[in-house]
């Protein structure tokens, strides 16, 4: 079964009427002709620049926007008309918006959210149980959600949105300002979740971590129209998306070139740093450093992944052509 | 036949508790609130009782113990009855975190409307009581000798407090057009609390006045159950300001709930 499926999906804004002229207003096609289907159990990442129209899309696939054309199914069922019938069968997290109760105790949260989907009392203790103990939430389960540190808060949202065992996981920018060990542990969760319940998921992210260790399915969005369908290695190939080694060495070297997979970049203070770009398809890291320590010696390293944004704006490049 | 589940179990229920228990955080706010109705409480004590002397001892079928009471049972309500027109939803639909709420598969109006009248309802006991305690101390208020005027109270006060959020739930709802509704909430402002008699008890208006006042939803949220609490009006005509409440109370619902409709699709939440 589809989990998703749009036939040109068409949103279009307008704005305030045109200084100029009065008759006309600013029309803007957030989302055109979107032709989109997602399979059950699917994991797909939906990328894009902001105000390629991934938010757009992802608010009429729940129904809280209208589109101005074309058809939209989610789950099966039509978001507009069958808003609650939907809302039951799908979780939703907006990283800037929060479904928890403000002033209450995370607890109680989960307990009201649970009432709203008609769990069983004794169905509601095994599955917050589960979350709880899966998303390290024990420790804050009793304070306010205002008191959470940002991190604490996106995992209870995500709880929030996985209490009911939806079929179809909807996150926009789920890893926002979170750091580094929080984003490790939120897509280990997610990773889990999907392998136990074959739950569908679909994100929306600026984070390239979040599209390598979670997606099988990327989908690239520019100016409301897919600009990319395929796999990360195949959206690695088109690119070229390419790592970063940077070195810095114990003396100034000459430029690390014709190293085997590698390509030096540029050489810094007077070649104490350099930077090394490689494909991760044709070396490893730990392979480069090897090759680099033969040359000199390395006192400090870091590595730097291609940036999301690098890899869209490549995308638009060699589409747009 | 289907039996109801637990209230535990009924997500309606959890919003009005959860109303409830999200007001309780907020003390500090609530002793404020409380201090503000006690002076002004005295400063409209006062006047009101300074009117009703001035006149020969009766004003409008109110006696200075009667006037007290109105002062003081309707400083009481304050707290619970929304005048000033601004919602949480207000304030959603204007960010766009509203989302979340259509994104629950239980009804929008529903849930917000019991959601305030739960922050309602809290503040009758820190709020409410005290206010109708003080006025006790300090004027020359009387109350009601007959249970029935307290059972039929109470009824009519939260079927006030209902009027009130189920209107103000329909001035929010105007942000799916207007997005920014201040203005709308002032408007709000300044007719419901001098409609529902907030300020002097709507039976001073000329006829004309009455009338229209009458024609708002605005006496039912507070000068209808402060008659009926207070014993002022009893028996058939305390029953018939029941009905009139209930029938308010149905007209502002039934709006909400298409205003709801049409605006959902008007709705365009910004940003991510």
């Amino acid at each position: 079964m589809n989990v998703i499926e749009t036939e040109g999906l068409t949103r279009v804004f307008t704005g305030r009427p045109d200084r100029k002229n009065r008759l006309r207003r600013a029309r803007h096609v957030a989302v055109d002709g979107l032709d989109l289907t997602v399979e059950t159990g699917e994991s797909v990442g939906y990328i894009g620049a902001n105000g390629a129209g991934k938010s757009t899309t992802i608010k009429m696939l729940v129904g809280i926007l209208v589109p101005t054309s074309g058809a939209v199914t989610t789950v099966g069922l039509h978001p507009l008309k069958q808003r609650r019938a939907l809302a039951r069968r799908i979780g939703v997290v907006f990283g800037q918006r929060s479904q928890l109760w403000w002033d209450l105790p995370v607890r109680e949260s989960f307990s009201i959210l649970s009432a709203i989907h008609s769990l069983s009392a004794g169905d509601e203790r095994t599955r917050t149980a589960e979350l709880v103990d899966m998303l390290e939430m024990g420790e804050f389960l009793t304070t306010p959600v205002r008191q959470l540190s940002l991190g604490q808060r996106m995992r209870a949202e995500v709880a929030a949105a996985l209490l009911h065992r939806p079929e179809l996981l909807i996150l926009d920018e789920p890893t926002i300002g979170l750091d580094v060990l929080s984003k490790q542990r939120l897509r280990e969760f997610l990773v889990a979740q999907r392998r136990e319940h074959g739950t569908t998921l679909l994100l929306t992210t600026h984070d390239m971590g979040d599209v390598e260790r979670l997606c099988d399915r990327i989908l690239v969005v520019d100016h409301g129209r897919l600009a990319f369908d395929g796999t990360l290695d195949g959206l690695a190939r088109t690119v070229g998306a390419r790592r970063e080694l940077v070195v810095d060495l114990a003396t100034a070297s000459p430029d690390l070139v014709d190293l085997d997979g590698a390509e030096h970049v540029r050489s810094e203070s007077g070649g104490l740093r350099q930077r090394l770009a490689f494909d991760p398809q044709h070396t490893t890291a730990a392979r480069l450093l090897a090759a680099v320590s033969e040359r000199a010696e390395v006192l400090d390293l870091s590595i730097t992944e291609p940036d999301i944004e690098d890899v869209v704006r490549e995308i638009y490049r060699a589409t747009r052509g | 036949m289907r039996s109801l589940p637990p209230p535990a179990r009924n997500p309606y229920w959890r919003f009005l508790v959860a109303g409830i228990r999200g007001q309780s955080a907020y003390p500090l706010a609530t002793l404020a609130g409380l201090v503000a109705n006690a002076t002004f409480g005295l400063l409209k004590g006062g006047i009101m009782g300074a009117a009703v002397e001035s006149s020969g001892g009766e004003l409008a079928g109110y006696s200075a113990a009667t006037m007290a009471a109105f002062v003081w049972l309707g400083q009481g309500m304050l707290g619970s009855v929304n005048f000033w027109g601004g919602s949480d939803l207000q304030a959603r639909i204007k960010s766009g975190d509203v989302a979340v709420d259509f994104l629950r598969p239980v009804s929008v109006q529903a849930a917000n409307v019991l959601t305030d009248v739960g922050k309602g309802l809290f503040a009758l006991l820190p709020r409410g009581l005290p206010s109708v305690v003080i006025g006790v101390l300090v004027s020359s208020m009387v109350l009601p000798a007959d249970p029935a005027a307290y059972a039929l109270g109470l009824i009519s006060l939260l079927l006030g407090i209902t009027v009130s959020h189920a209107t103000v739930y329909v001035v929010a709802t105007t942000g799916f057009w207007l997005v920014e509704t201040r203005g709308v909430s002032v408007l709000y402002m300044a007719l419901s609390g001098f409609f529902a008699g907030l300020y002097t008890p709507i039976y001073l208006f000329p006829d004309w006045l009455l009338t229209l006042a009458l024609l708002t939803p605005f006496p039912s949220m507070m000068q209808f159950p402060i008659d009926v609490l207070s014993g002022q009006v009893t028996g058939a005509a305390a029953g018939q300001h029941l009905g009139v409440q209930v029938v308010w109370l149905a007209v502002v619902l039934g709006v909400g709930h298409l205003m709801t409709r049409a605006g959902r699709r008007r709705l365009e939440v910004q940003g991510g």
